[in-house]
């Protein structure tokens, strides 16, 4: 279970419209194995469309591997269980259970069925790999839903971790965080990508530029620019589109 | 020949009904999500509305066209009251609010037990409603009872005139606003709260026309509203949420299977039939049942 | 559940904590048991083994409902099927072999057993099915309805409208079902006379040792890890799928065991009261079981049994004396509750507790 070989994310040509209306329109990109990759763009550049696309959360026409298996058309949770995890914009825990509870039923998939049956006495090792890596330790016991936002935001990445993922598609993980919570998501994705693929949807141009491994730029539904962080800062498009939209932050 | 097109007329008319009982439900249901289990009694409000009436007036004709905006108005003020005690505290909870109504409809029952006696009462039929016309003569005549026209004309009525409302009028477009996006009408300086009063007001009174209407195909008693509410939310349920015209079709094709299969089997057979048939309806389409498309799972 | 690893050495409060519901289980059991039997006269204890089989439907909804948020209107669909399966096997045994049950006679419609009556003068047959049924239809429901997900309210509307429209069915097949009279008029239960003062309590017994059983394996339930994942389906069944797990599996479960829970409920009923009919199986009755475990405590084993056993009891003799003020008080009781206090009448209970240690707590700190 934990020396797997890590996979590409492959996508060919994937299209999602809307009633009509085109949210990504043909995009085409391969994430290799250990990167830590971000997508910018613009507001309703199917960003978050096409990791919804990939997650099984909407349909669409194309192809997205995963080491060689398809994606499209599959259950949500026969996607995840081929090892891809995610994060949505509003952080999504279960308020009533407690952070304990959360990642141990995170940790559960795995498990055969009748173990379910059991209580739970002890404290997997998973569990407490992910308390420490998320820093949630002293948390651990508190009902999710009092944590803060910053908190749960790990504490939903933690919940992906001992899922055992191999990628990890984050939706905007540093929304509405403090500078100094920024700077510690920073690091816990930069540890968290020592052994897996990150993929992180994102607006803060800082926080992209201190942490990116590499970048895609996605405009109106169809990728623009892709490279390091220096490669895509200076490419002319996408100085046009940020200064067409917003002031390049 | 005439087979199909008697059981047509009978699917046609059973689906006046449901759709006069469904219309309010529809209404409530896809505007605030509330679940109204006490629609039936308001129904029945409205039935012993005619039964009171037709003491002190004498002519069945005329309290039969009087009781329509009377028990407009008795239902809705039950509806008012319903939504003012208990509803507007539990928007957030469609299940207890089912719960909720449901002991109300309990209570509203033994209300009617004990004002009106447990056995049922009837109403006289009006003159101008008691004849038939014939469509086809002959042999094998194809006769349609004129209650049964007054029904349907009394459904279509109402469709006719809510859709108007919803379309037309500064009401209709804040309904129509909160059915779509409840907050963003908040934020947009529509009174939701009070939007939701006034839909829930006009779709209890239209429980008390459908009741004014029910006087004419069946008796009148306490318990007519458990007999009814379910039909009415399995119309709301194959039409989907805040759709009129959906609760239309689903109305009148719900009640053309009903006749068939009451043609072709039992009633009981029939009732077990239509019911299977919804459940493999909503493998095929579960509406109303949203597909998510937001960027939380909130 | 997770306060044995930290090494403060347990206050007061949580060793009396640690050993509460052993407590109340073993107090439960010496009512039932003891108590029970020696002051109530043999109509009361047949009563009361009414009450307990209405108990044990509403520990199933406790699971359903409380933990996984599936509002189940129907249950007396499960009820009927568990207790006509018995109540068939009942009726062919009082017949002898190769004989018509009497009603069959009475009504005089047919004069050969019916295919689907033959299965069930097979004492092992009636058994099985008595779960096979229930369980099999909830599957079969449940695994249509939860697939497309179909929930809250919809979810609800359907299981009362099967609920109601199994009353209708059996109402409209007098002559092979009894109709609106049902299946009544039993003279054993598998070889003992139910005239037997001595056999009724038997019964009484069987049926208070299954509610016992079947409450500690549904606590056992809630606790265990099963229990944990189901309260996150209730709460958010997309998030769990975006961990890997099919929440209409996850769901199924539960409402397949509740529904087996309400058909053994049923199959004990029949022996106990003497009767199973449409009219304690259809659109009302299934409201009902919900009323006891809605005031009760939905969420609450213990809550919801002893919910219902209450509203039961109330119901019969209540309603005997004033049938007017107790159908406004049950409303009333029930709108109250449910508007106001989710949890039940158990809930208090809980937060009595929780004051209790928060004044602990403030007391320690000081």
């Amino acid at each position: 279970m934990t020396e797997q070989p890590l996979n590409d994310l492959v996508i060919d040509d994937v299209r999602v419209t809307f009633d009509g209306f085109v949210a990504v329109d043909g995009v085409s990109l391969r994430v290799g194995p250990g990167d830590l990759r971000f997508l910018i763009g613009p507001n309703g550049a199917g960003k978050t469309t096409l990791v919804d696309a990939i997650t099984g959360l909407t349909p669409a026409t194309g192809s997205v591997r995963f080491g060689g298996r398809e994606l499209l058309g599959r259950p949500v949770h026969r996607i995840v269980r081929l090892g891809i995890g995610r994060t949505f914009q509003t952080a999504t825990v279960f308020e009533n259970l407690t952070v304990l509870q959360n990642l141990d039923i995170a940790a559960g998939t795995t498990r055969r069925p009748h173990t379910l049956l059991r209580r739970r006495r002890t404290v997997p090792d998973e569990v407490q790999r992910a308390l420490e890596t998320t820093g949630l330790t002293g948390q651990r016991d508190r009902a999710a839903g009092t944590l803060a936002h910053g908190q749960k935001q790990w504490l939903e990445i933690g919940m992906l971790l001992v899922q055992n993922v191999q990628l990890l598609l984050l939706d905007e993980p540093v929304a509405g965080m403090s500078h100094e919570e920024r700077e510690q998501t920073g690091q816990l994705l930069q540890r968290v990508g020592e052994d897996r693929t990150v993929v992180v949807i994102e607006h803060d141009m800082d926080f992209m530029r201190a942490f990116a491994a590499s970048v895609t730029v996605l405009h109106a539904g169809r990728v623009l620019s892709e490279g390091t962080v220096a490669e895509v800062r200076a490419d002319p498009r996408v100085q046009e589109v940020y200064l067409g939209e917003t002031a390049v932050a | 020949m005439t087979v199909i097109l008697s059981q047509s007329f009978t699917g046609v008319s059973i689906g006046a009904v449901l759709l006069l009982i469904a219309l309010g439900l529809s209404l409530t249901f896809g505007q605030m999500g509330v679940i109204n289990m006490a629609h039936g009694e308001f129904i029945m409000a409205g039935a012993y509305t005619v039964y009171l009436l037709q003491g002190p007036i004498g002519s069945a004709g005329v309290s039969l066209l009087v009781a329509l905006p009377v028990a407009f108005a008795v239902a809705g003020a039950m509806g008012a009251a319903l939504e003012w005690l208990l509803i507007r505290r539990l928007y957030a909870r469609p299940l207890d609010t089912l719960l909720v109504t449901w002991g109300v409809s309990l209570m509203l029952q033994q209300l009617a037990r004990d004002l009106f006696g447990a056995p049922n009462v009837h109403t006289g039929t009006p003159s101008w409603l008691s004849g038939r016309i014939t469509l086809i003569g002959g042999d094998d005549p194809l006769t349609l009872a004129h209650g049964r026209l007054f029904i349907l004309g009394l459904a279509l009525a109402a469709v006719v005139a809510l859709t108007l409302t919803l379309r037309l009028t500064p009401l209709g477009r804040r309904i129509r606003a909160v059915v779509q996006h409840r907050d963003l009408a908040e934020a947009s300086g529509i009174a939701t709260a009070r939007v939701d009063r006034v839909t829930f007001v006009l779709g209890s009174g239209l429980a008390g026309l459908a009741g004014v209407a029910l006087t004419l195909v069946g008796p009148i008693g306490p318990t007519m509203g458990t007999n009814v509410i379910i039909d009415a939310f399995l119309v709301v349920v194959v039409g989907g949420i805040g759709q009129l015209r959906g609760a239309v079709i689903a109305a009148f094709a719900l009640g053309v299977l009903q006749a068939v299969m009451e043609y072709s089997t039992t009633v009981s057979v029939a009732r077990v039939t239509v019911l299977v048939a919804i459940v493999a309806f909503l493998q095929w389409r579960p509406q109303g049942i949203h597909t998510l498309r937001t960027r939380s799972l909130a | 559940m997770t306060d044995s690893s930290t090494s403060k050495s347990p206050t007061a409060p949580a060793r009396w904590a640690r050993w509460r519901t052993p407590l109340g289980y073993a107090l439960g059991a010496l009512v039932l048991f003891g108590l029970a039997p020696l002051v109530l006269s043999d109509f009361r204890l047949g009563q009361l083994a009414r009450y307990l089989c209405v108990a044990i439907v509403a520990v199933g909804i406790s699971l359903a409902w409380g933990r996984g948020g599936m509002l189940v209107l129907g249950q007396g669909l499960f009820f009927g099927l568990g207790g006509y399966a018995m109540a068939m096997h009942m009726k062919l045994a009082d017949a002898g072999a190769g004989q018509l049950p009497d009603f069959m006679l009475l009504y005089g419609s047919t004069d050969e057993l019916p295919w689907w009556w033959q299965p069930f003068s097979s004492p092992v047959v009636a058994l099985a099915a008595v779960l096979v049924l229930p369980m099999g239809l909830a599957a079969l429901i449940g695994w249509s309805v939860f697939r497309r997900r179909v929930r809250g309210a919809y979810f609800a509307i359907l299981s009362q409208a099967l609920a109601a429209a199994f009353a209708i069915l059996l109402i409209g097949q007098q002559a092979t079902t009894g109709g609106t009279n049902g299946l009544t008029n039993f003279q054993g239960f598998f070889g003992f006379s139910l005239h037997d003062p001595v056999n009724r309590r038997t019964v009484y017994f069987l049926i208070a040792a299954t509610l016992l059983l079947l409450m500690l394996a549904t606590r056992q339930l809630f606790h265990s890890r099963y229990g944990e994942l189901l309260v996150a389906v209730r709460d958010s069944e997309e998030r769990v799928r975006f961990l890997g797990y099919d929440p209409a599996l996850v769901k199924l479960v539960a409402y397949v065991l509740s529904a087996g829970m309400a058909g053994v409920a049923g199959a004990l009923f029949v022996p106990a009261v003497g009767i199973i009919s449409p009219a304690l199986i259809g659109i009302v009755p299934s409201i009902q079981f919900v009323i006891g475990a809605a005031i009760g405590g939905r969420a609450s084993v213990a809550g919801a049994a002893l919910g219902a056993v209450a509203v039961a009891w109330a119901q019969t003799t209540l309603s005997e004396e004033f049938p007017s003020a107790w159908t406004y008080f049950q409303g009333g009781l029930f709108v109250v509750v449910v508007a106001f206090l989710p949890g039940g009448l158990a809930s208090l209970w809980h937060l009595a507790a929780a004051r209790r240690r928060q004044r602990t707590e403030v007391v320690t700190a000081a």
